[in-house]
């Protein structure tokens, strides 16, 4: 080899070398985040932390449960408000979104998926907080509920856009209506993929935090009430790991493990869901 | 928080047909499923009304500020709720000073991830790295936020920030003292915070790139590096571009990891050490103090300006995207 070739081999094995050692930084990050949260956070988890509400501040002890019961009751209300919306434009897109309305709708729900989270919680406060002048829950899940809607309509269509035409016809040709054949066979063939979608989407806002700032608001006391204000894990993250006691500390880091594992738990099934159904086609 | 599916986008498919609907061939329609068609296009519907009703809501509270004190809210640099003078400048840099960091960090990571998982990598390797990256975008910000504190501001006290002094000390972006809670703290966390967004579209971007690009390289004698720098990065440049673009407009509406670490200090300072404010930690932290009307108003003006800029942000880098993998969402399902 000349000695040109060799340089320019060595050019291209010092970029491959570089390639990877940025790839082993990113890498290296998570690593490092997840590692310091299992760390902290396992040490501070005993049995008190899942059934006890917060403690006055600066007493130790306590826990989040009040946080915990919450998180699920904001998060299954934005579910049940944003589902049915995500899904039923997700089908539209997928089944009539061939037109202008169709390309300008996609294109919408994209910009979307990028807007700031805190400026729905700005919404969600104008139209709920203000007129009842209350935080409430019910504010807050209208708020994650908004940012599910683009992210699951987007993943609706992919899913059902996956639906081979063929069954479609077939379905067509035995003489089911459009709209039976779209909701009993095509929706049906999806459903493992629609689920997976919208179990992303709720991981995904349940680890919101700032547009529940001023919408569920946070509450230091065990409260069931949707028109109250109420404690999410991640409120709690913020409002401890931003105080000034250690114990306080030690409890967020306890919060953040279970938020990271009750989010890694979603997506992961989630995951496996589809690798179950798709894997082979991919 | 997102969980990107490097999976879940299928791809790149054949065109569509050009038939108004994929239905028109198959079937006439009668009323009931007019009416299916109908009601599922109301729900649809539902996106362009959210993203009018949000600008509107936006526009309609930010009136009284926008009237007070004009387009010069944008440049004045005075933040005073006693004497209701409001700008927003120091946000507006921080905001931008901080996503420039960020993408100056996230930029070569995620790009060296995905040119590792569509050219170099071993098949076999290529779906954990995935895989992994992916996990960062499923961590909460908020917990990014805990983590910065806790963490990394400790580890850039004792090790980083003494480094960079000692070598770049002379330069105006290092100078004054380092207490903590700073533009650095916020652009490194934001910059972790967005790999995986870039790295996952940049990915699919370079998916899209024919095959025959590569191979027409590799068979003209170019070593693998020389056919990524001279086929492939050119054919995805405007995805690529899109795929940063869309990175900065993560950044830019980044809220709880920012507020967290960032020093939330309405400064304008070219010191990376110092702190320093973003717009949507000033709303985060601001808005449920905000005792006057006109203080109210002025913050959702910020909320104005935040939403425009991110939305047009976004449009741009969509359409940047679109241009390369024509048709299919590359990307979408991750954002």
């Amino acid at each position: 080899m000349s000695a040109r070739a060799v340089r320019r081999q060595l050019v291209s094995r010092a970029m491959t070398a570089l390639v990877v050692v940025l790839s082993l930084i990113a890498v290296l990050a998570l690593v490092l985040i997840l590692g310091d949260l299992m760390v902290k956070g396992a040490s501070s988890i005993d049995w008190a932390f899942f059934t006890k509400s917060p403690v006055p501040a600066g007493q130790s002890g306590g826990g989040v449960a009040n946080a915990i019961v919450g998180t699920a009751i904001i998060v299954g209300l934005a579910a049940l408000i944003g589902v049915p919306i995500g899904v039923g434009a997700g089908m539209y897109l997928a089944e009539y979104g061939t037109g202008r309305l169709g390309f300008a709708v996609r294109f919408i729900a994209d910009v979307l998926n990028g807007t700031p989270s805190i400026v729905v919680g700005i919404v969600a406060w104008t139209f709920i907080v203000k007129p009842t002048h209350r935080f409430s829950a019910l504010a807050g899940s209208v708020a994650l509920a908004i940012l599910m809607i683009p992210m699951l309509a987007r993943t609706t269509e992919e899913m059902v856009r996956l639906v081979p035409n063929s069954l479609r016809e077939a379905a067509l040709a035995l003489g089911y209506a459009r709209w039976r054949t779209s909701l009993k066979v095509v929706a049906r063939t999806a459903l493992g993929g629609i689920v997976t979608g919208c179990l992303i989407g709720i991981a995904r806002v349940a680890g919101e935090t700032a547009p529940l700032l001023f919408t569920a608001l946070g509450n230091l006391n065990f409260s069931l009430s949707v028109t109250q204000p109420m404690q999410t894990l991640s409120l709690q993250i913020y409002v401890y790991a931003t105080g000034p006691f250690d114990d306080w500390h030690r409890l967020a880091w306890a919060s953040a493990l279970v938020l990271m594992g009750l989010v890694l738990v979603i997506s992961l099934t989630a995951r496996w869901v589809t690798r179950q159904r798709y894997g082979r086609i991919r | 928080m997102t969980v990107v599916q490097w999976g879940a986008v299928p791809a790149p498919r054949a065109e569509q047909p050009k038939v108004p609907s994929r239905w028109q061939a198959l079937r006439g329609a009668d009323r009931s499923d007019r009416i299916y068609k109908f009601a599922l296009t109301l729900l649809a519907l539902a996106l362009p009304v959210l993203i009018i009703v949000m600008l509107g809501v936006l526009l309609v509270n930010a009136l009284p500020a926008l009237r007070r004190f004009g387009p010069s809210f944008l440049w004045t640099s005075t933040w005073d709720p006693v004497a209701e003078i409001y700008g927003a400048a120091p946000m507006i840099f921080g905001t931008l000073a901080a996503s420039f960091l960020a993408l100056l960090i996230a930029v070569p990571l995620a790009l060296g991830v995905a040119i590792l998982l569509t050219e170099f990598a071993p098949r076999s390797v290529r779906q954990p790295i995935a895989f992994l990256v992916e996990l960062l975008a499923a961590i909460p910000s908020v917990v990014y936020g805990l983590w910065g504190i806790f963490v990394l501001i400790p580890f850039l006290r004792g090790y980083v920030v003494p480094a960079l002094k000692a070598v770049f000390g002379w330069t105006p972006f290092l100078q004054g003292v380092f207490y903590g809670n700073s533009l650095l703290a916020g652009g490194i966390i934001l910059a972790i915070m967005i790999v995986p967004y870039i790295a996952a579209v940049s990915r699919e971007v370079l998916l899209a790139v024919p095959a025959s690009q590569r191979e027409a390289a590799l068979a003209m004698g170019a070593t693998r590096w020389e056919a990524v720098r001279s086929a492939v990065l050119p054919y995805g440049r405007a995805g690529l571009i899109g795929a940063v673009i869309l990175g900065l407009g993560r950044a830019l509406g980044e809220t709880m990891a920012v507020t967290m670490v960032i020093g939330n200090r309405h400064d304008i300072g070219i010191s990376v050490l110092q702190p320093a404010y973003t717009m949507a930690a000033a709303i985060a932290n601001e808005f449920s103090e905000a005792t006057t009307s006109l203080y109210l108003s002025a913050l959702f003006e910020v909320g104005l300006v935040l939403f425009v800029l991110t939305v047009a942000v976004n449009a741009i880098a969509r359409i940047l995207i679109w241009r390369v993998a024509r048709g299919t969402p590359a990307g979408s399902s991750a954002l």
